[in-house]
């Protein structure tokens, strides 16, 4: 993509990312076919970091594999494996390299993950995070040390608009956008009611908003999000479409529900873009793409 | 206060292989509250071994004391004439009391018999809940009374995480999530407000391990 993330952001076009999850261990021959499918479809390419705590290939040089390709990498960036030193200093070599948007998270905890014995770290959080970006920009260390040259980074974080209570979540969104979010990603919606209701409250914010779209490969797979994933609910009607599809194509009606919700959060200007989660799925993002109208 | 678990008796036996001259010291503070290493769990321990011992064929000999605590030399300097008869000593105290043991009698093996878990309150008759990590830094008046760095399983300062949900946490669904307790007493408080700003990173400089504290009135003798 000739634009880099932060402008297609303030462009106003309706912005499309994805993601790209690295590999347990160094065969990448899948995750680079995944780049080179993806890159030029989307305004940037999200790389996770150790997602679900499970442990895999670091995200920053992944981020220069996407650049190297000629996409834009958004480099995840979790609190949970690094202190505050080795958070600034991945960020100040990230930048060095190119790699200019960040996604601040809190990270799963580590007993959710692979290695349950770890030491979590969460020496910051997310909304710290941001604020310890905000200051490299400003040529200050989070310690308050003058730096030698500073950074400029295009800054995100997430929020669950189906959280409950959804109160205390909303006043964190407020801190991460005062510590200088300039988008913000959601966890996966499907009500687009609720999602509404959210964007009525998010638009009193001068942020970027980018609804989180995860593709549904079934019945079961919705269901089980509902029982067993925190801030994700898939409303009764959408699990019985995908309920109701033919033997064999329920992977098709999923395509065709993501690409029907993004086409209305685009045509109605519910939002400001979409990120896609097509976990396992990578390559069915042009898909989506396609039932949503948008290549 | 201070609660502990016993060890498996397995783990115990383990770490006795070979001696055959045992005391067996229990601690009359916190671990007899939590009913793991006060006078009568340290009876407990010492028939385990007997009996153990008994079906092995194996000749021991065991001896008991339960001291007033074990974090004060004054009640350490009551094992001074006993301890020279046995070969090991087992304390049932918390973390502290055996370290403080082992300190004053350097020249025995001192060997321990809980595993020290937090600093918590008694929620109900045999259930102890951790209250407090001892962080140096207490944010409690900004949370409404409630910790989260004890409370939250990632101790966040801002807020809670993605994976809270119905109130619980993504660790165990059977726990409360922290900041979920603190919204709703802050609410009920009507003092939202306090957690409305961003709260600062935790000053883990202030955290000095080992922590040492000395009253002003003894600075000088020390």
């Amino acid at each position: 993509m000739a634009k880099s993330f932060k402008e297609a952001l303030e462009s106003g076009k309706f912005v499309i990312t994805a993601e790209v999850g690295p590999p347990k261990g160094v065969d990448i021959e899948e995750m680079k076919h995944h780049i080179e499918l993806l890159k030029d479809k989307v305004d940037g390419l999200n790389v996770t970091d150790n997602q679900s705590s499970v442990m895999r290939i670091s995200t920053l040089p992944v981020c220069r594999l996407i650049q190297e390709a000629g996409g834009e990498p958004i480099l995840q960036m979790t609190c949970r494996d690094k202190n505050r030193i080795a958070l600034q200093a991945e960020l100040l070599g990230a930048y060095i390299l190119g790699i200019k948007n960040v996604l601040c998270l809190t990270g799963d905890y580590v007993t959710v993950g692979d290695h349950v014995d770890a030491k979590p770290v969460f020496d910051l959080d997310s909304v710290l995070l941001l604020k310890a970006i905000s200051g490299l920009e400003q040529g200050k260390d989070f310690a308050g040390n003058e730096l030698k040259g500073s950074p400029a980074f295009c800054k995100g974080a997430i929020v669950t608009p189906e959280a409950n209570p959804i109160e205390p979540q909303l006043i964190k969104f407020e801190k991460k956008i005062k510590a200088g979010a300039e988008f913000i990603q959601t966890q996966a919606i499907y009500d687009l009611d609720n999602f509404k209701k959210f964007m009525k409250y998010a638009r009193k914010f001068d942020v970027k908003i980018m609804a989180g779209i995860v593709l549904l490969v079934s019945a079961g797979m919705a269901r089980y999000m509902n029982a067993n994933v925190p801030g994700i609910f898939v409303p009764k009607d959408l699990i019985d479409e995908m309920a109701g599809a033919e033997k064999g194509k329920a992977l098709e009606k999923g395509i065709e529900i993501a690409g029907r919700m993004i086409k209305t959060l685009k045509d109605e200007k519910i939002c400001d873009g979409v990120h896609i989660m097509a976990i396992g799925k990578e390559g069915k993002v042009p898909d989506i793409l396609a039932a949503a109208g948008l290549i | 206060m201070i609660v502990a678990d016993r060890k498996p008796f397995d783990d115990i036996k383990a770490m006795l292989e070979g001696f055959e001259k045992i005391l067996i010291v229990g601690c009359g503070e916190c671990v007899s509250v939590c009913m793991v290493g006060g006078e009568k769990e340290v009876e407990i321990l010492a028939s385990q071994l007997r009996m153990a011992a008994g079906k092995e064929g194996k000749k021991i000999e065991i001896g008991e004391i339960t001291l007033e605590r074990q974090c004060d030399r004054e009640y350490l300097e009551l094992l001074k004439d006993r301890i020279n008869n046995y070969d090991v000593v087992v304390s049932m105290a918390c973390g502290a009391g055996v370290q403080f043991l082992a300190e004053m009698y350097d020249h025995k093996i001192v060997l321990p018999a809980t595993n020290t878990r937090f600093i918590g309150v008694t929620e109900g008759e045999g259930v102890w809940a951790e209250r407090c990590r001892a962080c140096s830094d207490c944010v409690l008046a900004e949370t409404g009374g409630i910790c989260p760095v004890t409370i939250c399983a990632k101790g966040l300062l801002n807020g809670p995480c993605g994976g809270t949900n119905d109130g619980k946490c993504e660790v165990d669904k059977n726990k409360d999530c922290a900041w979920t307790l603190i919204y709703n007493r802050l609410d009920k408080l009507g003092r939202l407000d306090s957690i409305r700003e961003i709260f600062p990173a935790k000053r883990y400089s202030v955290q000095t391990r080992p922590g040492r504290r000395i009253h002003e009135a003894f600075k000088e003798k020390e």
